[in-house]
Formats: C-alpha cells, sequence, structure tokens
C-alpha cells in the first residue's frame, strides 16, 4: 500500500489513458445496448467541456459517427466560432454552423430580455450590454445578491438589484439560447438516428449549472462525473488544441462578458473543485482551507453553498412526478 | 402587530405551502425547512415591499430579518417604526 498523499490539488490527477479507455467503453456500450443508436450529435461552443465531449466521442465511436453543431448568435463572444472549428478540423468530423440569432429573433427572445432588463434599469435598450451577477458569500452576510450589470453604448456602467419580475423574466428570456441549441441537436439526432451527447462537467451537474430541457437534456453526459481540472487534464491527453485550453470558463450567454463564478460558482473552478472533491470524501475544512490558501470559515461557508444550491437545483434533475406508479415502464 | 403577524402568515401559507400550514410556526426558518429557496426569498421581498410599502436594502437582505414569520414581524416592526 502507497502511503496516504498530503490533500491537494494533486488530488485531482485521474490516469487520464484509463479514464479515457472506461468512457470509451461505455459510450460505446450505451449506444448499443442502451439507446440503440447510431452516432453522436455535440453541440460545440468552442469552451473545454463540449471539446473533449467530441473528442471522447470521437475516439469511441469514430469521426464518421460524431456530429458537430456550431450554434452562436448576436451575443456570443467574437472567438467562439474560431475555437469551435480549430476543434472541429482537429477531430476530422463532420459538422454545421447555424446562427441562431434569427430563431431567437422570431420567438421574441431579443425584445423580452430587453423589456426584463429595462424593469431593473429604465435607460436600457439599443447598443447597451449586460449580464447577470451574483454577489460573493464571502461578502454578504446573508442571502445572495443578484444583480444585473449594463454598460451603455458610452461605456458607462450601472449595476441594480435585481427584484424577483426581472429577474424571473431576464432568466426565462435566456434560457430560449440553450433550449434553442437543443431543439436543433436532436433534429439532426434525428435525421442521422443519433443520440445526443450533453457536456456538462460534475460541478455543473452536481451544482445544477444548467438550463432544464436546454443544456441539461441529453442521452449521455460523458463527463458530468469529472472535476473540471480533470475535464481539462484529458483535454490534454486528447490534444485539444490549445487555444480552446487556454481560454478562461465562460457562460457566453449574456452580451457583457460573464466567468462562471461571478455568475454562480462561489470559487473559480480549481478551487471550487477541490471545495467539493474535499466535502463528497469527508476531508476537514481546516485541510481543504490549507490546499486552497483560504480560511477553514470560508471553506465552511463554500460547503453550505454548495448544499443550498443541491437543494434548490433538485427540480432540475427530477424527471416528471406520475401521480401512480406505472410499473409497465421499466427504465 | 398581532394583525400583521396574522398577514405575513396567511402570505407565507397561502403562497409557498399551498393553504397547508401545518407545523407551521413563528420561528421555522424558512431555508433550513425547505420551504423557501432563494428565489422564494425575492418573492417574499417582493411582497413586503408591494404590501407594506417599503424599501428593502441590500444590506437588510439577512435571515435575522427575512428567514422566519417571527422575524419578518420583527423586521417590519423595525421598519415601520423608522419610516
Amino acid at each position: 500500500m502507497t502511503p496516504a498523499q498530503p490533500f491537494s490539488y494533486d488530488t485531482l490527477v485521474i490516469d487520464a489513458e484509463k479514464e479515457v479507455g472506461k468512457i470509451c467503453a461505455r459510450i460505446r456500450d450505451g449506444l448499443k445496448n442502451q439507446l440503440k443508436r447510431r452516432g453522436l450529435v455535440i453541440g460545440l461552443s468552442g469552451g473545454i467541456d463540449s471539446s473533449v465531449t467530441a473528442a471522447l466521442a470521437v475516439k469511441a465511436i469514430g469521426p464518421d459517427r460524431v456530429f458537430g453543431l456550431e450554434m452562436p448568435e448576436r451575443h456570443s463572444a467574437k472567438e467562439t466560432t474560431s475555437l469551435s472549428r480549430s476543434v472541429i478540423d482537429h477531430l476530422g468530423i463532420e459538422s454545421q454552423r447555424i446562427d441562431i440569432s434569427p430563431i431567437l429573433e422570431a420567438i421574441g427572445f431579443y425584445r423580452m430580455y430587453d423589456d426584463a432588463v429595462r424593469l431593473a434599469i429604465p435607460g436600457y435598450g439599443a447598443g447597451w450590454k449586460s449580464k447577470i451577477v451574483i454577489s460573493s458569500i464571502f461578502e454578504n452576510q446573508g442571502f445572495s445578491l443578484l444583480s444585473v450589470v449594463a454598460q451603455s453604448p458610452d461605456g458607462e456602467t450601472v449595476t441594480e438589484r435585481l427584484p424577483l419580475k426581472p429577474y424571473l423574466e431576464i432568466v426565462a428570456a435566456t434560457n430560449f439560447k440553450q433550449r434553442t441549441r437543443k431543439m436543433l441537436e436532436y433534429y439532426h439526432a434525428d435525421r442521422l438516428n443519433f443520440a445526443v451527447a450533453g457536456t456538462p462537467n460534475r460541478l455543473e451537474y452536481d451544482q445544477g449549472f444548467f438550463v432544464k430541457l436546454g443544456d441539461g437534456a441529453a442521452d449521455l453526459k460523458p463527463i458530468a462525473h469529472l472535476y473540471k481540472t480533470q475535464v481539462y487534464q484529458l483535454a490534454e491527453y486528447l490534444g485539444i488544441p490549445e487555444e480552446v485550453r487556454k481560454r478562461p470558463p465562460t457562460t457566453d450567454t449574456y452580451s457583457l462578458a460573464q466567468g462562471q463564478d461571478e455568475f454562480y460558482f462561489s470559487l473559480p473552478y480549481r478551487e471550487m473543485d477541490l471545495c467539493l472533491y474535499g466535502k463528497n470524501h469527508g476531508v476537514d475544512p481546516s485541510i481543504v482551507a490549507q490546499a486552497i490558501g483560504l480560511k477553514p470559515e470560508q471553506i465552511e461557508k463554500v460547503n453550505g453553498d454548495i448544499d443550498t444550491k443541491r437543494a434548490t437545483t433538485r427540480y432540475l434533475h427530477l424527471k416528471p412526478l406520475l401521480m401512480e406508479e406505472v410499473p409497465e415502464i421499466v427504465i | 402587530m398581532s394583525e400583521m403577524r396574522e398577514q405575513v402568515r396567511a402570505y407565507i401559507v397561502d403562497n409557498f405551502l399551498f393553504g397547508d400550514d401545518n407545523g407551521l410556526e413563528d420561528s421555522t426558518s424558512f431555508l433550513e425547512s425547505g420551504m423557501i429557496d432563494s428565489t422564494g426569498i425575492l418573492e417574499v421581498i417582493s411582497y413586503l415591499e408591494e404590501q407594506f410599502a417599503i424599501k428593502v436594502h441590500d444590506d437588510e437582505l439577512i435571515p435575522e430579518n427575512l428567514d422566519s414569520v417571527g422575524n419578518i414581524v420583527g423586521f417590519l416592526g423595525t421598519k415601520m417604526a423608522a419610516a
């Protein structure tokens, strides 16, 4: 037996080759025995998660059985499509680029979104950019504060706390983006007799950082059990282009650039990974704190926040509730 | 004060518990009991602001003010007295 290693970032290091082998075997098995589909459709955002998911799919079933979809819209970051293109070229898969802005326009998204922001910031309109931010759990004394941050065309920034109605309306409208993308993924999956691969990592899956029936919908989720740092590790092993591996995680959802840790997670992903791992494995907060360079009280706060998010997003994982069991349907 | 308490309690029971108030005490923590989540707290704030014509400030968004019927009533008392 090897002596126990001290708890550190190295604790999350996995045997990439073995892990890739295991995931690929499971993908093949799932497609063949459960899903009964011939390949996989994957939405490519130019981010690390979708790139690794696509690379795993290619490794598991070959490039001819993987179809990539790039689905930018007018708020997507400029670099998004060049990054997703580099992944498509690297993997040698067939793909299609569909600008979803006209669909969102037709459904009324841009108008609904602007109207919702105007409830909080009356001057908001054409040429403005915005995003939602959440207060740091280390700063607020009680409940998290949600705010909308808007930038006027001349660069002035306005921040307003969001009351219930504009908050719900902004989120509801924004969810059209993820759901529109999923609708297109399933169109292509049905057309090709493929299944859809979802791309959440463990942080996102555990903490409910996805849209129900949007990016949360999929037939299989190859990296949902992996911490984000482990996804980066697989990215390196799988030869994902360096520019994709170097891109800071972004939601790429709002017109103003938004880091995942200012909207949802209480810490940047490396620290968040280690906190979640420590909590899942019963590591004492003082040991986690030492490994990250925070105070034990802060780790306890993060752990509390993890529990809160699990509780409040349980609804996202739930299947439709039946009023009575239907025993003939076994899943 | 007791009228305000009844009003707040009726809102909580009606809006979050679909009219079934069993077990709800003035000291029951909304968050710990799982009755109300973070979006629910936004609902509570909107209700208080509309119903009692007050403005809940950022630094007042703490469990001591909002996390139970008793805490809300105490908070409203302070706000009304200051108005």
